[in-house]
C-alpha cells in the first residue's frame, strides 16, 4: 500500500459487495472513491446469495420487506453493467415437509398474498413436475417465480474489476478532525478522503470510533455447505427452501445448502450438530442429495442489527456515511444499498422508503 | 368486600418473590427489539435463556437485553438428551450467569421434544444434591411430578401440550392430579397457544405459566404478550375468586319469590 499521501473525495471501508458497490456507485456519479479491505472475506464469502425478498417477508418486517423488494428490481440491470456476476433468473420453491409445516406455510402464503406479492400455491404433485427430486412427502409448496439468486463469490470479483481497492489494508479506526471524519486509519498509513463510508459487516465491531457514533452490530453465525453433484447441473434447477434449510443450485452441478443461526459470539467454527441439521432437513425434502460430495463446509458471521434492519445513510459524524448492519440479506441489499450510499454522499436525502434504514434511529443505543 | 389484587399476590419459589405470574421464553423472536418489545409488554421478572444456542459474554446480544430490563435469567438445559449433558449443561450455565438457578430439560425425542422421564429424574437429584435451585420440565405425569419434588425441585413445570405446537392443555385431568398433589410451585410450561390456554391453567390452579412460541412467533408478539399476561391474571382471579358449581338445570340469578304479579 502507498497511500499515505493520497487523499480521495470517498473512502469505503470493507471490500465486500456492498462496500465495492458502493465505491463504484459513488465513481459513477464522478466521485474519486477507494475501498479499504483487510483481505479476510466477509458473510458474503459464505452466503447464498438468494435474492428472495418474497420468501422471507415476514410478519412485522414490512419495512426490510419494501427495502428488499426494491433491490430485488434493481438487480438484472445492476448485474448487466458487471462481467460474470453470477445471476440467475431461476425462481424459488418453499416447501412444507409435512401437515404442521403446510399449515405454517398457508398461514405465511395467505399474508404475502394480502401484501399483493406474487405466491403461486402448489399441490406436491404440481411441485414435482417442477422438481421431481422433491420427495414423494411433501406436503405443499409455494412457487416465488421472482425470488432469484446470484453467486456472491463472482459477484465480488465482477465488482473488484470496477474500482481500487488497497487489499490487506485493514482499517482500524477513524481520523477525526473535531466531529468532521477526514479520513481512515490502517497500520500502514492513514488514507485522506472527504467522506468514509463503513460497509465492514461484524467488524464494525473492532473500528476504533466514538461510542456514540456506533451503530450496534453483533454476529450471527451461519453454517453452510457446499456440495457438488459429480455427474453435473440437473438434481434441482430452482432454489429450494424449507422451514430450517434452503438448497441453492449454482447451475453447474455445485449446490449451496445453508444455513444454521446461531448467537455464538466470533466463533466460526463449523460444528457436527449444525451439519447434521442441515442434511437432516433439507434431505427431508430432497433426498437425493445423499449422493452429493462435500466440495467446502464453511460459517460465516451476519452483521445483525437489533431490529434486523440495515443501517444505511448519513452517521453521527459529519462526512461519516453507513452501509452495515444488513444480517441475512446483504446480497440482496447490495444494489439499492449502493444506489442510496451514492445519493447521500452527493447530499441527496433518504426516499421515505428507505427511513427505516437511517443509522440515526440508534443515536444513544449501547453499541 | 375483599377483592384480591394482583399486585399483592406474589409468587414464592425457592425463598423468591416474583409478582409476574408469567415466565417467558426467548427463543424465536424475529428480532432483540421484538424480544425486548414483547418483554417490556408481559411483565415477566423470571425469563429463560438456552446457553446452548447463545454465547453469555457477547456484546449486544439478548444478554444485554435481559440485563437492561432488570429481569431474572433462568437458564435453560435446552437440547440435551442425556442426563449428563444436562448436568453439564447447568453446571456451566451456573459458571456463565452467576446463578443456581436451572429450567431442567432432557429431551427424549426430536420430533416430540417430550421430557425423557428416567433421565430426568436422575439429573434432577444429582443438580439438587450440588446445591442447583431445579425448576424441571417435566410430562403431565402425577408420579413423575411427585417424584420430582420428592428429590428436592424447588417447583415442578408439567407441559399443557408439546414444545410450539401451541395446542393448549390437552390432559387437564392429570394436570389438576398434578397441583392437587404438589407442595411446591406447578407451571405450566409448554404448549400455550392463545390467552385462554395461560387462563385455564391458572383457573387450574396453578402457580404460573410460561411461554415463549406463542408469543414470539405470533403475528404480533408484543399484542400477543399482553393477551397472554392478561389471560394470566384473569385465570388466577378466577381461581381465588372461587367459581360457582356446574348444574346440569338452569337457576334463575335473580329470586324469583316475594315478587308482584299483574
Amino acid at each position: 500500500m502507498s497511500a499515505q499521501s493520497e487523499s480521495f473525495d470517498v473512502a469505503v471501508v470493507g471490500g465486500g459487495p456492498i462496500g465495492l458497490a458502493c465505491a463504484w456507485r459513488a465513481e459513477q456519479r464522478g466521485a474519486r472513491a477507494v475501498v479499504i479491505d483487510a483481505g479476510e472475506p466477509g458473510a458474503w464469502h459464505v452466503a447464498a446469495g438468494m435474492l428472495a425478498p418474497v420468501s422471507e417477508a415476514e410478519f412485522g418486517e414490512g419495512d426490510l420487506l419494501q427495502l428488499g423488494l426494491e433491490s430485488a428490481k434493481r438487480y438484472a440491470a445492476f448485474c448487466a453493467e458487471l462481467e460474470e456476476p453470477g445471476y440467475r433468473e431461476v425462481g424459488t420453491l418453499v416447501v412444507a415437509r409435512d401437515r404442521d409445516e403446510a399449515e405454517a406455510l398457508d398461514r405465511l402464503a395467505e399474508f404475502r398474498r394480502g401484501l399483493g406479492l406474487p405466491v403461486e400455491r402448489l399441490r406436491p404433485s404440481q411441485a414435482r413436475k417442477l422438481e421431481p427430486a422433491l420427495a414423494p412427502t411433501v406436503r405443499l409448496a409455494l412457487h416465488i417465480e421472482s425470488d432469484h439468486s446470484v453467486d456472491p463469490r463472482k459477484l465480488v470479483a465482477a465488482l473488484k474489476r470496477k474500482v481500487t481497492v488497497y487489499d490487506h489494508a485493514r482499517a482500524t479506526g477513524l481520523l477525526l478532525d473535531g466531529d468532521r471524519v477526514t479520513g481512515v486509519i490502517t497500520p500502514e498509513g492513514t488514507v485522506r478522503a472527504d467522506q468514509v463510508v463503513i460497509a465492514a459487516g461484524v467488524d464494525v465491531a473492532k473500528l476504533d470510533m466514538p461510542a456514540s457514533a456506533r451503530v450496534p452490530v453483533r454476529p450471527v453465525k451461519g453454517q453452510v455447505l457446499r456440495l457438488r453433484d459429480p455427474n453435473g447441473p440437473g438434481l434441482v434447477s430452482r432454489t429450494i427452501r424449507g422451514e430450517q434449510a434452503y438448497f441453492v443450485p449454482r447451475g453447474d452441478g455445485q449446490y449451496i445448502l445453508g444455513a444454521t443461526m446461531e448467537e455464538r459470539g466470533w466463533d466460526t467454527t463449523p460444528t457436527a450438530g449444525g451439519v447434521y441439521e442441515l442434511l437432516r432437513d433439507l434431505s427431508e425434502l430432497v433426498p437425493g442429495i445423499f449422493e452429493l460430495e462435500i466440495e467446502e463446509l464453511i460459517a460465516g458471521l451476519r452483521p445483525a442489527t437489533p431490529d434486523n434492519l440495515p443501517a444505511i445513510g448519513p452517521g453521527t459524524l459529519e462526512g461519516l456515511v453507513w452501509a452495515t448492519g444488513h444480517f441475512r440479506n446483504g446480497i440482496l441489499l447490495t444494489p439499492v444499498t449502493a444506489d442510496l450510499v451514492a445519493s447521500v454522499l452527493n447530499g441527496e436525502p433518504l426516499p421515505d422508503w428507505a427511513a427505516p434504514a437511517n443509522p440515526q434511529r440508534f443515536a444513544g443505543v449501547a453499541a | 368486600m375483599a377483592v384480591t389484587d394482583t399486585n399483592t399476590d406474589a409468587l414464592t419459589i425457592a425463598g423468591k418473590t416474583l409478582s409476574s405470574r408469567l415466565l417467558l421464553g426467548t427463543g424465536g423472536f424475529r428480532s432483540l427489539d421484538a424480544l425486548a418489545g414483547a418483554l417490556t409488554v408481559s411483565g415477566s421478572e423470571l425469563v429463560t435463556v438456552a446457553l446452548r444456542r447463545i454465547d453469555p459474554g457477547q456484546h449486544g446480544s439478548i444478554v444485554d437485553v435481559l440485563d437492561t430490563a432488570g429481569v431474572q435469567l433462568l437458564p435453560n438445559t435446552a437440547g440435551c438428551f442425556t442426563a449428563r449433558d444436562a448436568v453439564l449443561t447447568a453446571k456451566m450455565a451456573r459458571e456463565a450467569f452467576e446463578t443456581n438457578w436451572v429450567k431442567l430439560e432432557v429431551i427424549g425425542d426430536e420430533r416430540t421434544l417430550l421430557p425423557d422421564a428416567v433421565a430426568l429424574l436422575e439429573a434432577a437429584e444429582e443438580l439438587v444434591d450440588d446445591g442447583f435451585i431445579v425448576l424441571p420440565y417435566t410430562n403431565d405425569d402425577p408420579i413423575l411430578a411427585r417424584r420430582l419434588e420428592d428429590v428436592g425441585c424447588a417447583a415442578v413445570m408439567p407441559l399443557g401440550s408439546p414444545i410450539g405446537s401451541g395446542m393448549g392443555l390437552l390432559n387437564t385431568y392429570n394436570l389438576r392430579l398434578i397441583r392437587e398433589r404438589a407442595g411446591v410451585p406447578v407451571i405450566l410450561d409448554a404448549g400455550v397457544g392463545t390467552a385462554s390456554d395461560a387462563a385455564l391453567a391458572m383457573e387450574l390452579g396453578f402457580d404460573a405459566v410460561l411461554c415463549a412460541t406463542a408469543v414470539s412467533r405470533a403475528e404480533e408478539p408484543e399484542t400477543m404478550a399482553r393477551a397472554i399476561r392478561l389471560g394470566v391474571e384473569a385465570g388466577r382471579l378466577a381461581y381465588r375468586a372461587g367459581r360457582i358449581p356446574r348444574r346440569l338445570y338452569a337457576q334463575a340469578s335473580t329470586p324469583e319469590e316475594g315478587f308482584p304479579e299483574y
